[in-house]
Parts: structure tokens; sequence; C-alpha cells
């Protein structure tokens, strides 16, 4: 009698325990975004979308009966900070991937970290130089700087213009894709008439459009974030220069439309498939989720998702596809996520390999232009 | 005399003990910053705490000795041990220069010019992309190493940045006690005075600013060798704000008081990152609480504070 009492306890308290351990081990991700500070701009959607998504999966039960645990610090844009939490998300948090930081430079710092201490790093950050050359633990989801060049100059070959100016802000996203509208123009057959740069708080930008104007260019390209490309298109508005301007897609978000007002009728620029989620054909491999995600974003900020925070959904839901592939430690996520074909996210349909840690196509972006107020896909 | 080198070794002593009490964990990686922030703290307040002298650009002189050194041994291949004494010696030359004509103007006018020496240097960093990479910065710089042993891990570091933390520590505790040092507290408290006694005080400040400056590009080039990376927004206005703030706060004219400023303000982030959107609020409040009832800073109102406590209790004893 006593002994199968004694028995019956033991079994169980071993069920008990069997039970509570595999529950409770949530799979730690950790995410390092610019929620303040100068990049702000592009942390806190990020925040928002991983915090988002992360709730919405582990609502839905998790990925194979495990919870998702993120842990996000801020590290407001400053490398130095970036490099410390990272340790201590490796160290302290002992998360199994990590997913940002927001900004290239913080990302190239970020980059010895994540290699010596071998945890994957998912950024989400444009600069080409974070996946070229190929780091073995080192993704990204945001589109290369070199698509978005690309997109703009395909259109103006396409429509016979071979002369253009450039202005470009001088941070970290300006010197990218300078070097990029460098590199490429002379493959498309165009050339670079004038060359300019434009501080980050600069709040006129008269100076360097009057030496444009003079330099008979047949496209004026800007590359920079808000609000400066915003002050550039009302000066060039307030100049009565005709020449059409181009932009990165640093500013396609509603905000940009805001900021510059008027003046932001007729600019063109390459985006991310977001900011026209609804207007894309029912064919397009992307909509199933640019749809989900403008909607819960809709419903839990009361705000409209951006690309920004679409690097970080795709990101997690990367994470979240190793995961469900068996994945549960960072080299066996890192694994998996070499492995990742043709998942269609926010930032493009990705495909991973060995030899390519970027994974997006020209397709990830596409040409659009401001009209009333709005995105208008240019054909 | 003796008292004070008993302190400065059970000091040291407690450095070198310290990481064995923190497993190597993340704190270890704020611990290596702190030495790196108390040797910018000491460069600033030999200049600042003794000769008077205020400087709001010595991130910039961080910045060079960091971009320098990573210049050199990226790009140039040298080793780092030749391009460390190398980036001192250009800081340290160039701060001689400026210092001249800079340290002729007083109060306010010194503040400005040498905040515009700051963002000029930060300038630099930016625009000069084929040098040093532009905003988005200089990476692959290498490790220290010393015999085989690459500098790589942060407990590692920690020794390597303290040994030289500490080494400036002791030099400038015997400065701060030397001729020298009574002679920077003189042109501090009255120029003319100090001239009246024989104190050249105009290439004395010379000097100390550029011994200071030669301290901070030290700090930088130590940073860019641990971190490997380096990027100009480090090295922005709010840095060298952030340096005079640990130079007040711990002690203005107090060799351990930097000691103090730069460890609570570089470990004081991390233990209020628990209170989330908050944290910089509370940050701030606290300082201000700190300079309001400890303008002498924490080295003097720890023990005011802590004789307060004690004296008080003693007298409800009596009663």
């Amino acid at each position: 009698m006593n002994f199968k009492v004694m028995n019956f306890i033991l079994a169980a308290v071993t069920l008990l325990f069997s039970t509570t351990v595999f529950a409770a081990a949530p799979i730690k991700i950790g995410a390092l975004f610019a929620v303040t500070g100068p990049a702000a701009f592009l942390g806190e959607p990020e925040r928002n979308s991983a915090k988002m998504v992360i709730d919405e999966i582990n609502k839905s039960g998790g990925v194979k009966g495990r919870k998702l645990e993120l842990v996000v610090y801020d590290t407001a844009g400053d490398a130095t900070k970036a490099v410390q939490l990272a340790t201590k998300l490796i160290k302290d948090d002992k998360v199994v991937a990590i997913i940002g930081p927001s900004t290239t430079g913080e990302t190239m710092a970020v980059i010895p970290v994540a290699e010596k201490e071998q945890i994957p790093l998912i950024s989400c950050s444009a600069g080409s130089k974070i996946t070229d050359p190929v780091k073995r633990w080192v993704f990204k989801t945001a589109q290369n700087d070199a698509l978005a060049v690309g997109k703009i100059f395909e259109h103006l070959q396409k429509n016979r213009m071979t002369k253009v100016s450039i202005l470009t802000v001088s941070d970290g996203f300006g010197a990218s894709g300078r070097e990029q509208l460098k590199q490429q123009a002379a493959k498309y057959g165009i050339s670079i008439v004038s060359d300019d740069t434009y501080g980050p708080k600069d709040t006129d930008m008269t100076a360097q459009l009057t030496k444009i104007r003079g330099a008979h260019a047949q496209a004026i390209i800007c590359w920079g974030t808000n609000p400066g490309p915003a002050v550039i298109a009302k000066n060039a508005r307030q100049l009565g220069i005709k020449t059409p301007l181009f932009m990165s897609h640093g500013v396609s978000s509603k905000k940009f439309i805001e900021l510059a007002g008027e003046a932001a009728e007729g600019i063109k620029l390459p985006s991310g498939k977001v900011v026209v989620a609804d207007m894309l054909s029912g064919s397009d491999k992307q909509k199933k989720s640019l749809m989900a995600f403008v909607k819960d974003y809709q419903k839990h900020y009361r705000a409209e998702g951006d690309h920004f925070g679409g690097h970080a959904w795709d990101a997690v839901m990367l994470i979240r596809n190793a995961v469900e592939k068996g994945a549960d430690t960072a080299a066996a996520i890192r694994d998996q996520l070499e492995k990742t074909r043709n998942f269609a996210g926010i930032g493009g349909s990705f495909n991973y390999s060995g030899q390519d840690h970027a994974g997006l196509g020209k397709d990830a972006f596409v040409l659009v232009e401001i009209k009333n107020k709005d995105w208008v896909i240019v054909k | 005399m003796k008292r004070d080198l008993l302190l400065f070794i059970a000091f040291a002593l407690l450095i070198m003990v310290a990481p064995h009490f923190f497993h190597g964990g993340y704190l270890m990686n704020v611990l290596v910053f702190v030495g790196i922030n108390t040797m910018l703290a000491i460069a600033l307040n030999l200049l600042l705490g003794y000769a008077g002298q205020i400087s709001l650009g010595h991130a910039g002189f961080f910045g060079l000795g960091a971009y320098i050194s990573g210049v050199l041994t990226t790009t140039y291949a040298l080793n780092p041990w030749s391009a460390m004494p190398l980036a001192a010696l250009v800081v340290g030359c160039l701060a001689y220069l400026i210092g001249f004509p800079i340290l002729k103007l007083k109060g306010h006018y010194l503040a400005m010019a040498t905040l515009g020496l700051g963002i000029i240097i930060y300038i630099v960093f930016n625009e000069t992309v084929d040098l040093t990479g532009g905003p988005s910065g200089l990476s692959g710089i290498p490790n220290l190493e010393v015999a085989g042993v690459v500098f790589d891990s942060d407990v590692k570091n920690y020794y390597l940045i303290w040994g030289v933390t500490l080494a400036v520590m002791l030099f400038s505790l015997n400065l701060a006690n030397s001729r020298i040092g009574r002679a920077l507290r003189a042109v501090h408290d009255s120029e003319v005075a100090a001239q009246v006694l024989g104190v050249n005080s105009r290439v004395l400040k010379v000097q100390i600013f550029a011994l200071s400056a030669v301290i901070s590009s030290l700090a930088g080039s130590l940073y860019a060798h641990t971190m490997t990376f380096v990027s100009p927004a480090s090295f922005g206005f709010n840095f060298s704000i952030e340096v005079l703030t640990m130079v007040v706060i711990g002690g203005l004219g107090s060799i351990y008081g930097s000691f103090l400023g730069a460890a609570l303000l570089t470990l004081l982030p991390e233990f209020l990152r628990g209170a989330n959107d908050y944290d910089i609020i509370i940050y701030g409040a606290l300082l201000m609480i700190m300079v309001m009832f400890m303008p002498g800073g924490l080295v003097r109102g720890i023990p005011a504070l802590y004789r307060k406590i004690f004296k008080q209790k003693g007298e409800g004893d009596n009663a």
C-alpha cells in the first residue's frame, strides 16, 4: 500500500517536473534597436514590429510548443553601447540569436562580437558591406542600397536620361548611397555631372541646389533620410528647378509626404512594397505577408507600418521559421537561416545561401511616384 | 606621503582582484569602459580641476587617438604598439601648437574655442571618407598583442586597460603632489599671483593641455584596439560633455574623484536599464541631486555624508 502511494507520488512528481521543464524553456532572442537618439525613426518601428510579431506568435501557441522571448535593448544609435549590449545579450541573457542593430555603423561594430561568440546576427540596416564579404554568422533583412540605386538607374536608362546630379547626406546612409551611385553609374551609361553633400542637421540646401541648377543635369538624385530630403524638395521648388527629382528608399514613409507637402508631388523613389501593399496584384508572393503586417501594425499602434519595421518583422519570422525546422541552438539556427528559400517577407523574397547573406533580388523594390499625397507604382 | 602610497596600493589591489567576483560576465565589458573613461576623466581633471582651464573638446583628442591608431594599423598595416605612441605624439604636438593661441582665452571664450576644436575634429572624421571610412566607421582594427597573447577577451582587456589606467593614475597623483602640481593650483587660484611667484603660467597651461591631450589620445588608441571598430558618432560633442560631467560629479582636483565619477556615469545606465523608458529621467534626476547636495563631488560628498550620519547617531546616543 505504502509502496503504491510512494510510486504514485514519484510518478506524479516526475511528470510534473518534465512538463514544467519543457513548457518553461522559451527560446530567447535578443534585439538591439536605436529606439532613442538620431536613428529613432528606425529603431522605434523596429522595436514595435518585433514585439508585435513575437506577441502574435506566442498567442497562437508559440513555435513547436515553445514560446519565443524577446529581450530588447536601446542602443541610442551609439556603436560603443551597441557592442556592450550585444555582449550583455550573449553573456547575461544567453540569447540564441540577435536582431539588429538599426544602423550600419552599429552593425559593423557588433559583427566582431557575433563572429567571436558564434551567435547569429540578423541586422536591420542596409549597408552593403555588412554581408559583403559574407560573414559566417551575419545576415541582414534590409535591402542593399545597391538594389535601390539599380532601380533608379534602370528607370533613367529607359527614359534616356544620362546626366544626373547627386546630393547625398553626410552620414552612414548617405555615404553608402553615394558610393553605390558612383559605382553603378557607368554600367547604365549614366554620367554624374555634379556630386554634393549636405549635413544631417542642415536646414537649408539652397546653396547646393543652386550649384546643381548650373550643372544642367537631366535628373537630380537625393540620398538621405528625414527631414533633409523634405527641405531639398521644398528648396528645389522655391528655386523653380524643373529637373525631375529622385529620392532614396530612406524617405519612403508618409512622414516625408507630410514634411514636404506640396513639394513632394511628382517625386519618384524606390521603395519597399509595404507602402503600396494594397495596390499590388494578387499574384504577388509578398502580398499576404504585407497585408498581415500592415493590418497588425494598424491594430497595435494605430499607425502606418513602414518598411523599417518590416526589417524587424522579417528578422523575427526568419528565426521563427528556423526554429520551426527544429533549430533551437545558435549554431542550428544559423544553419537553418542559410537554408532559407523563397521566404516572402516585407522587404522582399528572401533566398539566403552560403554565398549570399543579404538574400534579396531586384524585385524587392518598386519605383513609386508621389501623386495627390499618396504613392503610385511607376510602371 | 606614505599614506598616499598605501591608499594607491590598496586601490590597485582592489582593481586587480575585482574580476574574480564577476566570472567574466557582461559587467567585465562595462568595467573595461570604466577604465577608459577613468583615463579620460583624469586627463580632463588635470586641466580643469588642477589648472582651472576648461575644455569642451576632449572627445576630439580621444577620437584622434582612436582614429590615428585605427588608420595606421588597418590601411598602413603598422604594429599597434608603434601606432599608439605615434598617435600620442601627433596629438600632443597638435595640442601644444593649438594650445598657445587657445589658452590665452579665459572662461566662456576658452570653452567656446575648445568646443569649436572638438566639432572641427568631429567633422573631419565624418567627411574624410577615403581615410576614415566616414560616418559608417572603420572596422577590422587589430587587437593588441604581447608575446603571443592576443588581448581579445573582456578579461584580458580588463587587465590591459586597468594596467595602463593605474599607471596614469600613479603618474597623475605624483604630478599633482609635485612642484608642478602646486604651480598648477596657483595658476588656478590666481594667474597674476602665480606669475609674481615665478610660475611661467603661459607655458605651464599649454604643457598641461598637451599632457591632457596625450592621455586622452592614449585612451583613444586603447579604445580602438579593444573595440576593433571606430565611428565618428562615439567622439561627438555629447561625449565631451559626458567626460566633463564625470570630472565634476567625481570631484574637481581629485584623481580618485575622477575614478568615482567615471565609474558612476558608466555603471549607472546599466543599473537603470530595468526602468525601461524612464531610465533617462532617473539618470538626470540623480545627477541633479548629486550636484545640489554634493557640490564638491562624490570624493568629498561621500565622506561628508558618512560623517553626518555617524555624528547624528553619536549625538542621539548622548541624549
